[in-house]
């Protein structure tokens, strides 16, 4: 994850409680949302960023997986994203989200 | 008249030194983390100039294997040689780091690079052997620094190093004391892309068949700035390369859009050229030194070759309608413009449809979408995905939401309008243009009649606005009428009104 | 119970998959405050 963004997502854990907030990733293969993920929930683990060693545990999803699309506005969904189910590898992306949130996100 | 496309040409550097000095994933990396592994580990994992060389898809970008065949080769790519592959090519070549350093010291103008004695006297001569590189060029390398020089100027002054087979062999200094916008890392950036873009200009004239002071434009489309403290972005990289190439009556400008630019630059060519108000324009760039080894550390991790190591460059000629060379419709163009919002399918819709649908055209019309060709074998280990295949992807499914194909057949149209991607991540560099070579020889082989050449830019990472763009242009066969033989001349009218005139006055006569 | 009503959410788009302005239309329309949001591209 880009170091800058890195940085603005443990400002805001810090200024706002981590247990208000949720990151909600675009990715557009399951491996860079898994590595988002991570990054959010145990720490960067390329030990690049501001994030490296530090376990927000934040709450995470990928704007695509079903427990996301539920709560849009389906109109709204469908016009800006639903295009992408064609093109993106869901299942993979709904994987690698859920080993992540199972094993590393605290406010579930 | 449409303007035509009378040649391009694409070129490489092989620079493995510069990945661990210059590139950004690895300069960060230096800062963040200077003892760490993978930093260590690089140097073990760059490949020689012989394995770029034999790299399947170098090959397809260099002109000598075609997209298709490419396409039959089974991937990886990175652990397959091709048999018999040479460094020159079609549309140009695969330049070595050693011979292209010469060319970045052609190219400067303000003696801030330096190259170590020994280094010139063991490489100059394969330099100046190297056919394109005419002898204007190669008089101007000086005689090596003394020993010593190099290392002071690296260790002392802030110079940024050259580095060949791990060694320090020469320097890019800095071009003033205090303006950051000269020190000795944009001077590296820029020199780099510059030389880049000097070796495709030559090649594009020569597969052009046109002759260098037949230039009366160039355009770079590159995404580096040259300037200083008072003009950071003055810019004219395009100037600055058709010099050393050799375009004496050529003058130039530079067209920025992050990796849309290409596409933006091949647009404003034909449209000069068509309005006449320049003959034979050049849209050209050079490569990228900061992108080198960027998907490295997941490369390393999948134990991959640093396959980022390689700078790109190419070269457009367009010239005035022949009636035979492929065409630059700009009737039909695509744009991604301020209202069109950053939904992926608004973002397709603009790009693709929204032009076809002023020549009445269907997604289907068009034979091949040439959008990000970036090579696969790079993305894919990296977690970036197959990016033109999810682009064909986005196109087929909005032809499929327009009813122009079933989901079913999303398939066969990705087969059957897509290809698979070969250029390095170069940013620019594989935003649709590395088709145009082909394009051109396959619209005129009748292989295929049009091809969209699609470039997308992500404005957002400049922090000017959040904002995505991307424009679209068809190349298609030429409809055959040359300059000055379409319609009728002043001449032929003022013919036919004499003959009409006589006709008349005779029947006149005859009636009296 | 909803996972994004009242809450602040943070945007990470990409560039090839949803960027991040697609993502925080939707994301409103749940009920969540969005506080930032970001593109990211890797090519």
């Amino acid at each position: 994850m880009d170091l800058e963004n890195q940085k603005r997502v443990k400002d805001f854990a810090d200024e706002m409680g981590a247990e208000n907030l949720v990151v909600i990733l675009g990715a557009a293969e399951g491996e860079a949302a898994g590595l988002a993920a991570e990054t959010v929930t145990a720490g960067d683990p390329t030990f690049a960023g501001p994030l490296t060693g530090v376990q927000l545990g934040l709450t995470t999803y990928h704007v695509c997986e079903p427990e996301m699309k539920e709560e849009f506005d389906e109109a709204v969904y469908d016009e800006q994203i639903s295009m992408m189910e064609m093109v993106l590898d869901v299942d993979d992306i709904v994987g690698e989200m859920s080993a992540i949130r199972d094993e590393f996100c605290k406010y579930l | 008249m449409n303007s035509v496309i009378k040649g391009a040409s694409y070129v490489l550097v092989h620079t493995p030194d510069m990945v661990l000095y210059n590139g950004t994933t690895q300069t960060t990396e230096r800062i963040v983390n200077p003892e760490s592994d993978y930093l260590k580990a690089i140097p073990n994992n760059l490949r020689s100039f012989e394995e770029a060389v034999g790299y399947w898809p170098n090959q397809t970008y260099i002109g000598n294997v075609h997209p298709d065949e490419l396409a039959a080769v089974e991937m990886p790519w990175y652990d397959k040689k091709m048999e018999n592959a040479g460094r020159y090519g079609k549309f140009g070549e695969i330049m070595p780091q050693e011979e292209f350093l010469f060319l970045v010291q052609a190219c400067d103008m303000f003696e801030v690079v330096k190259l170590e004695a020994g280094f010139v006297e063991a490489h100059k001569e394969a330099f100046a052997k190297n056919p394109i590189i005419s002898e204007d060029i190669s008089s101007r390398i000086p005689n090596g620094a003394k020993p010593g020089e190099i290392e002071h100027h690296v260790n002392e002054e802030h110079a940024e190093g050259l580095y060949h087979d791990g060694k320090l062999v020469g320097c890019v200094k800095k071009a003033h004391d205090i303006d950051v916008n000269l020190n000795a890392h944009v001077m590296h950036e820029n020199l780099m892309s510059k030389a880049s873009s000097v070796l495709a200009l030559l090649y594009a004239v020569r597969n052009a068949g046109i002759a260098k002071e037949d230039v009366d434009y160039v355009i770079d489309c590159a995404e580096e700035a040259c300037g200083d403290m008072n003009q950071r972005g003055g810019g004219n990289f395009a100037k600055a390369a058709a010099e050393v190439a050799g375009l004496v009556n050529a003058t130039g400008s530079d067209t920025r859009g992050f990796c849309a630019a290409p596409a933006h630059a091949l647009i404003e060519a034909a449209a000069l050229v068509k309005a006449g108000a320049y003959k034979t324009v050049i849209v050209t760039s050079g490569g990228c030194t900061a992108k080198l080894g960027m998907n490295g550390k997941d490369h390393l991790k999948k134990e991959i070759p640093i396959l980022e190591d390689c700078l790109g460059g190419f070269a457009v000629v367009v010239t005035e309608g022949d009636g035979v060379n492929p065409e630059i419709n700009l009737e039909m163009l695509g744009r991604h413009s301020v209202g069109t919002g950053s939904a992926p399918q608004a973002v397709m819709t603009g790009l693709v449809t929204s032009g076809l649908e002023r020549g009445g055209l269907q997604i289907t019309d068009i034979d091949k979408y040439s959008p990000e060709m970036q090579n696969p074998d790079i993305t894919k280990p990296a977690g970036a995905g197959d990016v033109p295949l999810a682009n064909y992807k986005m196109i087929g499914a909005l032809a499929a939401k327009r009813g122009e194909i079933t989901p079913k057949e999303l398939g066969d149209f990705i087969a059957r309008h897509g290809m698979i991607g070969w250029a390095p991540t170069q940013g620019h560099i594989p935003s649709g243009v590395p088709y145009i070579g082909y394009a051109c020889e396959d619209i005129m082989s009748g292989k295929i009649k049009n091809a969209m050449i699609i470039g997308k830019g992500s404005l957002f990472l400049g922090r000017m606005t959040n904002l995505f763009d991307g424009v679209s242009f068809i190349i298609q066969a030429n409809s055959g009428d040359a300059e000055g033989e379409s319609g009728v001349s002043e001449e032929e009218v003022k013919g036919l009104i004499a003959k009409a005139m006589k006709d008349f006055a005779a029947t006149l006569m005859s009636e009296s | 119970m909803a996972i994004l009503e009242g809450k602040k959410a943070i945007i990470i788009g990409d560039r090839d998959g949803i960027p991040g302005p697609a993502i925080a239309e939707c994301v409103q329309t749940a009920g969540a405050e969005v506080v930032f949001s970001s593109t990211e591209c890797f090519v």
